[in-house]
């Protein structure tokens, strides 16, 4: 009898790090983005995307709310903010 | 004996609650045993840490299934996952959570209080950081130690101003509970 | 003096008050409270030891060596990983007749990696020469470091001793315990005399290369030693108890027997759940009882048979196994009947490995299958 002590690869997309977030997630302003992509580069999770300047954003289904993206953008374009779930009705 | 089963995130401090709860419950003359469980070794990995009191020793030393006593300290743990699972009829649940948020009804025979801990503790502590309000709010309603026991313990574990501001946020939760319910 | 504390935390007060004088240890989890809180004590001028910071497991069981080579007191703690990363320098310090003291946070052991408590790492260096026990709660893992080092340094035993402490739910747990003054500990634990040390102005080797001629006699030393050591623990039992005001039970402990016809026996913390549910299943009128082991080695077998050879059915539970026979203290548990007629039913149950919880469920399911017919090994809470 064996039971396998592996993993296949390619499971990160499967692993929704979004909900790892408590409280805060970061604000793409899009208006002095000069697209250095530096938050691309920094981002842990590698999910922020963007193209032409003010285009950049996170998807938020990976976001971990870590916010090195705003500690590292040159003209302040991205801010973190209160997350609004707990608007929601827990049942 | 009394069985707490404490619901948070890794880095939000149920340990420290866990151990408070212990202490205050040592302080007033109780037996104690306090320990986590944890899920992932990461930051806001849900876990688990768990109080047992006691007039006498403790030796039982499984993980608690049949909560007396609950404290959720991260509501968003409560999104499909039953919190409440095992917990014994006539419990007590103290969540931590923002004021405007409709809180569960009661269950079967089941105490639920909603306390904003984090608001409270940002007014007092300058930091969203709800554990001793809730320890407060958790020594009004169950009445397993007074807020004197929970404050001197907050005391013996910190120091300084953070210590006097943390036994004023307990006092904090406490009152929101004894005036409100 | 009661204090209500972590058991890590505890663990490194009763070493610091031991003053002890050479630290190394290499951190892994589930020990880190127990060295960061040393650390922290040399640090602040609260214990006056070398606290000596390595790369791994393998130098810090080197370092201890060597220090206690040189006539210190010296202290590691380690587990799992760690403690296989430094199995050969374990069977040296036992070879050599140094009284090393070290914890073990047990835990699992690879692979699969897993972190959380059982027993499988101490017991495989169950044949190294050192003295090992298993505390139930922290206040037992407080006295059984104290008892360590005055039965490590007595020289008719001159043997290193390892405390295992269940990780997680015994390290990382607060509950109160009652702390020696330091005027207590320096009654029950003189200074540190050597037997043989490294000395530049009396010069030996030490661990010289020992052919077929004269091998065998060190081995049986050790085992005479450790045979030796029943008789002795027993007196520094009561010495202990005098000077601390209270009992310490270092080779088993029984727990309602006197008329019990079902046995549970098992080690560490484990000891305290089956407790709980002996009173649970006597108020249903089952004459059930516990036999605490608390000495692994040396085995108390002589003791261990006396106290169980009235039961009917012995269910041996614990949280390891040899792979491909049966758990270590099944074996261990049985071989105490070899010789006898009348042997009752003796059954061994393997649970809580990697850390599953064991719950009063757990033991209820040990209790029936206990009813069944003799079995080896049997998996509690097996998920297949």
């Amino acid at each position: 009898m064996i039971i396998p002590v592996t993993s296949k690869p390619r499971t990160s997309k499967a692993n929704k790090t979004g909900t790892w977030r408590s409280g805060k997630k970061p604000h793409f302003i899009q208006k002095e983005c000069i697209a250095c992509r530096l938050c691309v580069m920094v981002c842990p999770e590698g999910c922020i995307s963007g193209d032409k300047k003010r285009t950049y954003i996170s998807d938020y289904k990976y976001c971990k709310g870590c916010g090195n993206c705003v500690a590292v953008c040159p003209v302040a374009d991205i801010e973190m903010i209160k997350e609004e779930w707990w608007r929601e009705t827990i049942s | 004996m009394k069985e707490i089963r404490i619901h948070a995130r890794a880095g939000q401090g149920a340990i420290t609650t866990a151990l408070l709860l212990g202490t205050a419950a040592f302080i007033a003359g109780k037996y104690a045993l306090a320990f986590p469980h944890f899920g992932a070794e990461r930051m806001g990995a849900p876990m688990n840490a768990f109080v047992r009191l006691s007039e006498q020793v403790i030796r039982l030393r499984s993980q608690v299934y049949e909560p007396d006593y609950l404290i959720v300290l991260d509501p968003s743990l409560m999104r499909g996952f039953d919190v409440f699972e095992g917990f014994r009829p006539g419990g007590v649940a103290i969540i931590n959570h923002h004021e405007k948020v409709q809180c569960p009804k009661p269950i079967q025979n089941i105490k639920v209080f909603t306390v904003p801990g984090n608001d409270i503790a940002t007014e007092v502590l300058g930091r969203p950081i709800g554990n001793t309000t809730i320890l407060g709010a958790f020594a009004a309603a169950t009445n397993e130690f007074g807020l004197e026991s929970l404050q001197q313990a907050i005391l013996e574990r910190f120091s300084g101003e953070v210590a006097k501001k943390n036994a004023e946020a307990a006092r904090r939760g406490y009152e929101y509970i004894k005036k409100g319910f | 003096m009661r204090r209500y504390l972590e058991g890590s935390h505890a663990v490194a007060e009763i070493v610091r008050l031991c003053k002890t004088q050479v630290i190394s240890a290499y951190p892994i989890t589930p020990q880190t409270h127990i060295v960061e809180a040393l650390a922290q004590m040399v640090a602040d001028g609260e214990l006056n030891a070398e606290f000596i910071n390595v790369e791994s497991e393998h130098s810090a069981a080197s370092v201890v060596q060597g220090a206690s080579a040189t006539g210190v007191r010296t202290y590691t703690a380690t587990t799992s990983q760690g403690l296989l990363y430094m199995i050969e320098v374990l069977y040296s310090i036992a070879g050599l007749r140094l009284p090393v003291v070290l914890t073990c946070a047990n835990r699992a052991v690879s692979s699969p990696i897993n972190i959380w408590n059982d027993h499988q790492d101490s017991v495989t260096v169950r044949d190294a020469g050192w003295l090992q026990f298993y505390a139930e709660n922290n206040q037992e893992a407080c006295d059984l470091h104290l008892m360590a080092y005055r039965l490590a340094e007595d020289h008719n035993i001159m043997l290193p001793v390892m405390v295992c402490m269940d990780g997680y739910i015994l390290t990382h747990a607060y509950e109160v315990v009652d702390l020696p003054e330091q005027s207590q500990v320096d009654k029950f634990l003189p200074d540190f005399k050597p037997v043989h040390c490294l000395n530049p102005d009396e010069p030996i080797s030490m661990g010289v290369l020992m052919g077929p001629e004269s091998y065998t006699e060190t081995r049986y030393a050790i085992h005479q030693t450790m045979m030796d050591a029943l008789n002795i623990i027993p007196g520094i039992a009561d010495d202990f108890e005098r000077v601390f005001g209270r009992k310490v039970n270092c080779l088993i402990e029984k727990y309602r027997l006197e008329d019990a016809t079902q046995v549970f026996v098992a080690m560490g913390s484990m000891v305290g759940t089956i407790k709980e549910m002996v009173d649970g299943l006597r108020e249903d009128g089952q004459k059930v009882g516990l036999l605490k082991v608390i000495a692994h080695r040396p085995f108390p077998k002589k003791i261990v048979y006396e106290a169980l050879k009235n039961a009917r059915e012995i269910a041996v539970l614990e949280k390891a196994i040899s792979l491909g026979q049966e758990g270590p203290l099944l074996s261990d548990v049985k071989s105490a009947f070899c010789g006898y007629g009348n042997q009752p039913k003796i059954s061994g149950f393997v649970l809580g490995l990697g850390g599953r919880d064991i719950t009063k469920k757990s033991i209820l399911e040990v209790h029936s299958a206990l009813a069944g017919s003799q079995v080896d090994v049997k998996f509690i809470d097996l998920k297949i």
